[in-house]
């Protein structure tokens, strides 16, 4: 900062420059601010919402699979309705669900932590969250007109291909996929640059919170990982509109190409849905045991380690293919290692419970809930690491039990205690507590009553996906058992949103750190003021907010004026500059809805109409990149 | 108008603008670059995977090895086409906006010419083989339209750069659009090299 | 492979008794707990195994987690150090590596056991999957072919050759032996051996499409006598004598659409499309699983098979009431 800058700070009091921050990054509420806000924090909560109303669908959808599999020779649902369900309910999960939820974590939490005014690139976050929410659209849509997608979330190649699927389900998928990419793969850019540059004075690497990492190495993982779903979709919708032949063995094709293709994207993605729900753990964990996360190095070497390793087992997703057994054996030693890292957080968990003072409010529930799930998760996807094991196993009910533990357990349980630990930030009021409670007890039984019994269904002999089962094979008793823990732990979801919803109308008001907790979010008001931080945070420690220099500096510092951002060197956090961030703009919306049209043009063949959507999309990026008229003195000519 | 350019050439909003070190735009492109090479990785990953499961011969008969004749000119226009761009961002970073726009307006050429030949090329190829022919021509046209399509992306933003730096927004303070837009071409460039050494060259191995 | 599994004998009362409680009530068996094949018998074994490891961990870690929330410290100051990196290094990597390390080599053990029978086999049966039944052929007979059910030899093993002639399949009978799948332009290969005599559910473990649910195939071993009768016989044409009912039958399947798609060895019904006939008499179901094999049902299967197994190839059938009848009667016949 200038020299200028300090005398201007010294000359106001702080209580102007609040005011006049306020004016330079408050949106007036209006319709047009509703479609053109650029604020991370209200992106961040419309990615919340939007995941958590497509959580409700597909959970719906859930929901009346347990149904139909309650009794055997049941016929809720014909064959195509469940074969549409269960895919339907695996896709949205997966991609319009949990991503997202993390990604509205994100948004809205790693500008907080990182004590940085916004992300890097405001409007395109904005564009991300359209697209996001346009492709969500157009793939629940096709289930409300009954053509939704039916090929399994893993879409197989041939069943997914011509002839073996015609109609318009299988394209919906590819495109929607490719549509949604769009969004993840920009988000995730956006957190990297984000944590790179933005971050607050001070915050060296080694002061980066265990959640940021999270963030970071998810992100990194969708830039490597997503563009080969991109291209194996690619290639079915070529397959499947125009005629092309990668994947027809018939004309020099490989169906195994799709396999690898899939889950080389595929099993990264486990991992792109569980590492941020880690990163929630590490965050929530201090304010509730009151010190840090022990091992620091520990854990931030196991998130990389992770994102590294997860590229190299994919073949366990395709121990029954007949590849070579030497091939298997690799990848089952690769497959075995990476629960290592998984554990070293585990225990470190555990050992900052076991060290710290441990306060149980609903969001520590939800993590020992997590802890409990997620381990019997984890030996499961041990015993899957092992071929001859998971040769017996895979495809069958227990694998269903497997990935609901690691995604539901290890995934939506950090997730909830997430919610419940940050509603003060998001919504500016405190939870009920005991309502929470009853919440996590119904969620954690219900959730136990309906995967237990699927290991034991498994190991019966059920496979997964079939519509329904002859009722002499011993299925039946944990079948119903099953279901009947769906509905307990849809009743415990339930509360959760009734408790949200009642917090949102009649919750007291939050104080500004109601939790006593380490990260610089908690240095905001509740819920945070547009401008998130009136002076740039100063970081000497990785627990911020329980060190006196930087909450002292806090109070003291001056002011950030205008509507800027500080930038900091990548590793160590050194103060390089302010940058001006842009202003609100309805051009990122457009852009998405541009891509919409392509979309919806190449999905019903009306090629004109996407030609038209790809133009749109041209004049929108071309006005949206245009330099401002700049002097000649102020761009820098040479005389 | 005046407030503004006051504003804007203020001493602190210069020096705020112009932050030491590399910008959020720099390591954005780099990661989108990243990622979309990935993309080219994991396309010809798929081209060997098919061609190592295929049969002793590949092409798969009847078809060729592609012609190299054309596609050598192809290389020759466009790998040097990032020479011009490179004199380009020097230029601008020395204040030089004839040599920014000269050295676009040749970059846009060469993209150009690359484009048509390819168009010419494919005309040829078209008559022996289509998308549907076969898996290898699958991949072989997907493959070298997805690069064809990342040039014409690349030369709609040169000739988007060329138009703003005639209107003169660009000078040694302000040019990152042009160093952005140089990554993305010299992406463009190389991946060409790594196709035409996998499509065109790998088959005579 | 006779003798009993060596590493589950400290169990074998825990499998007893979980087994009991598992699938008492079954009538039919499809459980991996039950093996009786040598691959699977091996896998149940690793399974327990598996699960008291994953037992012993799980106590460990709720112990170290009852600890801590039990012996909870009153909340007062926040606390410094003490970053437990030895405590961790030990409990989450060294003993962890251990137990990953022993587990992966008997998984790589069993892995290997599972490549290939102990002995060469001499009996090889070859599986077609289709949408949605199985297609069953022993190459080395006269011409032996049937549909969803399959016969082996006890005492000795079976070479399995698996393709398909549409989708994705996944041949899986759990009591026998670990799935390998039924790969478009690939042949895969697996093998069966059992010592008990009996009969052995299994079932698509690969989701093909709309009925998924309804292709199952049944494995019936038995003594090599009764093995080698039982493949002589299915390799028979059709040539029994017929009664005058069964001769209008054999009329009107030849004569009507059903010999387009399905043949009947020794007659001119030699469609390709569905299961070959020649000894559907003798079947344990049809429409792989989706029906028992009886007059009403296979009257009801031929009239209309799409309300018995919505979205099978076979179109509704218009047959007269009375031929109806002489092709029930027909196809009754053929064992």
């Amino acid at each position: 900062m200038s020299v200028e800058t300090e005398e201007q700070a010294r000359s106001i009091s702080r209580g102007e420059a609040e005011a006049e921050l306020e004016k330079e990054w408050g949106e007036r509420p209006s319709l047009r601010s509703w479609f053109s806000t650029v604020d991370h924090k209200r992106i961040g909560r419309r990615y919340m919402v939007t995941a958590g109303i497509f959580f409700i669908l597909a959970g719906t959808d859930a929901m009346i699979l347990r149904t139909q599999l309650a009794r055997p020779n049941a016929t809720v649902l014909s064959p195509e309705a469940y074969d549409q369900l269960f895919t339907m309910h695996g896709t949205a999960m997966i991609f319009l669900f949990s991503t997202p939820m993390f990604f509205g974590f994100g948004n809205f939490l790693v500008p907080l932590l990182i004590g940085a005014r916004d992300m890097a690139f405001p409007r395109l976050n904005a564009f991300g969250y359209w697209v996001f929410a346009f492709s969500g659209i157009v793939m629940f849509a096709s289930q409300m007109v009954g053509r939704a997608p039916d090929g399994g979330w893993f879409g197989y190649v041939p069943l997914t291909d011509t002839p073996y699927s015609s109609g318009i389900n299988l394209d919906v998928y590819s495109l929607g996929l490719l549509f949604l990419g769009v969004s993840t793969t920009a988000g995730a850019i956006n957190f990297i640059v984000t944590t790179v540059k933005m971050r607050a004075p001070g915050m060296s690497l080694n002061r980066v919170p265990l959640f940021v990492w999270a963030i970071v190495g998810t992100s990194f993982m969708v830039i490597f990982a997503l563009p080969a779903l991109n291209v194996a979709n690619v290639m079915l919708f070529l397959d499947r509109r125009f005629g092309a032949h990668f994947f027809d063995p018939a004309h020099g094709g490989s169906t195994l190409l799709w396999q690898h293709l899939f889950w080389i994207f595929g099993h990264p993605d486990v991992y792109i849905i569980v590492m941020p729900a880690l990163g929630i753990v590490s965050a929530v964990l201090p304010a509730f045991c009151r010190r840090g996360v022990v091992a620091y190095p520990l854990m931030v070497l196991a998130i990389v380690t992770i994102s590294i390793i997860s590229f190299g087992v994919w073949v366990h997703h395709m121990f029954a293919t007949g590849l070579p057994q030497l091939s298997y054996s690799f990848f089952s030693a690769a497959s075995t290692l990476i629960t290592i890292p998984s554990g070293i957080q585990i225990f470190a968990w555990l050992f900052t419970m076991l060290r710290g003072r441990i306060v149980v409010r609903t969001p520590f529930l939800f993590v020992v809930g997590f802890i409990v799930t997620f381990v019997l998760g984890g030996f499961t996807g041990v015993m899957f690491a092992i071929t001859a094991f998971d040769q017996q196993v895979t495809d069958s009910y227990f694998v269903v039990a497997h990935f609901h533990y690691v995604l539901f357990g290890g995934a939506v349980f950090p997730m909830i205690a997430g919610i419940y630990y940050w509603l003060p930030k998001f919504t500016g009021r405190m939870y009920a507590e005991k309502l929470s409670r009853w919440a996590f007890w119904l969620v954690f039984i219900g959730f136990n009553t309906t995967f237990m019994p699927m290991h034991v269904s498994g190991l019966l002999g059920m496979p997964r996906r079939i519509y329904t089962y002859p009722g002499d094979l011993g299925w039946d008793l944990w079948n119903f058992i099953s279901t009947v823990g769906a509905y307990i732990l849809a009743v415990g979801l339930l509360l959760v949103l009734i408790g949200v919803l009642h917090a949102i109308r009649r919750g007291r008001p939050a104080p500004d750190d109601p939790w006593g907790g380490d990260t610089l979010e908690w240095a905001t008001t509740s819920p945070p003021r547009p401008y998130n931080f009136v002076t740039v945070p100063k970081v000497h420690s990785v627990h911020p907010m329980w060190d006196e220099r930087t909450t002292a500096a806090l109070a003291t510092d001056p002011p950030l004026p205008d509507h800027q951002a500080m930038t900091t060197s990548e590793l160590d956090g050194r103060e390089e500059g302010a940058v001006e961030m842009p202003e609100e703009s309805l051009l990122p919306l457009v852009t998405a809805l541009g891509i919409l049209v392509v979309v919806l043009g190449v999905l019903w063949g009306w090629y004109w109409f996407a030609g038209a959507g790809a133009l749109l999309i041209f004049g929108t990026v071309a006005r949206w990149m245009w330099p401002p008229e700049r002097s000649p003195e102020e761009a820098g000519v040479a005389s | 108008m005046t407030a503004v350019t006051e504003k804007a050439t203020s001493p602190r909003l210069l020096s705020a603008e112009m932050p030491s070190g590399r910008t959020t735009g720099w390591w954005g492109m780099i990661l989108f670059v990243t990622t979309e090479a990935t993309v080219f990785a994991a396309m010809l990953g798929s081209y060997f995977y098919v061609r190592f499961q295929s049969g002793p011969q590949w092409p798969p008969p009847p078809l060729e090895d592609p012609k190299l004749m054309k596609v050598i000119i192809m290389t020759a226009v466009l790998l040097p086409s990032s020479v011009p761009v490179m004199w380009a961002e020097r230029g601008i970073r020395k204040g030089q906006r004839w040599r920014l726009r000269a050295g676009l307006a040749i970059t846009l050429v060469l993209g150009l010419s690359f484009l048509g030949l390819q168009a010419w090329e494919y005309s040829e190829d078209l008559k022996k083989h289509t998308l549907t022919t076969d898996a290898y021509s699958s991949l072989f046209y997907s493959i070298t339209s997805l690069h064809g399509f990342h040039v014409a992306v690349g030369l709609l933003m040169v000739g988007w750069l060329l138009a703003a730096s005639l209107r003169g927004s660009f000078g040694y303070r302000r040019h990152e659009r042009v160093r952005l837009t140089a990554i993305y071409w010299h992406f463009v460039d190389v991946v060409w090299v790594a196709i035409f050494i996998s499509l065109y060259l790998s088959p005579r191995l | 492979m006779g003798q009993s599994h060596p590493r589950q004998r400290p169990w074998r009362l825990s499998i007893v008794l979980l087994s009991l409680l598992l699938a008492g009530c079954a009538r039919q068996q499809q459980s991996t707990l039950h093996a009786s094949g040598a691959g699977a018998q091996r896998i149940e074994g690793l399974w327990w195994l598996l699960f008291w490891i994953s037992m012993a961990v799980f106590a460990e870690v709720m112990l170290i987690l009852g600890w801590a929330l039990w012996r909870r410290r009153r909340a007062t100051a926040r606390i410094k150090g003490g970053d437990a990196i030895g405590a961790i290094t030990v409990l989450g990597v060294a003993v962890p590596l251990v137990i990953l390390v022993a587990a992966y080599g008997l998984g790589l053990r069993d892995l290997n056991a599972l490549a290939a029978p102990g002995q060469k086999p001499d009996v090889t049966v070859e599986v077609i999957g289709h949408q949605w039944w199985w297609e069953i052929h022993y190459p080395d007979s006269a011409g032996a072919v049937t549909a969803n059910e399959m016969h082996i030899p006890v005492g000795e093993p079976v070479r399995v050759r698996l393709r398909t002639a549409d989708v994705q399949h996944s041949f899986w009978v759990p009591q026998l032996m670990p799935k390998t799948d039924l790969i478009a332009g690939k042949v895969n290969e697996t093998w069966l051996q059992t010592d008990r005599a009996g009969t052995y559910r299994a079932q698509c473990a690969e989701y093909c499409g709309k009925q998924h649910a309804f292709m199952a195939l049944r494995v019936v071993a038995e003594p090599r006598t009764a093995f080698d009768a039982w493949v002589a016989s299915t390799a028979q044409p059709a040539t029994g004598t017929l009664t005058a009912a069964q001769q209008r039958g054999r009329q009107v399947f030849e004569q009507s659409s059903c010999a387009s798609c399905h043949t009947i060895r020794g007659t001119s019904a030699v469609g390709e499309v569905g299961p070959d006939l020649t000894t559907i008499g003798s079947r344990w179901s049809i429409g792989a699983g989706a029906a028992p094999n009886d007059a009403g049902h296979l009257g009801g299967w031929i009239v209309n098979s799409q309300t018995i197994k919505p979205g099978n190839a076979m179109p509704p059938q218009p047959v007269a009431a009375q031929d109806l009848q002489d092709l029930l009667s027909y196809l009754q016949s053929l064992k």
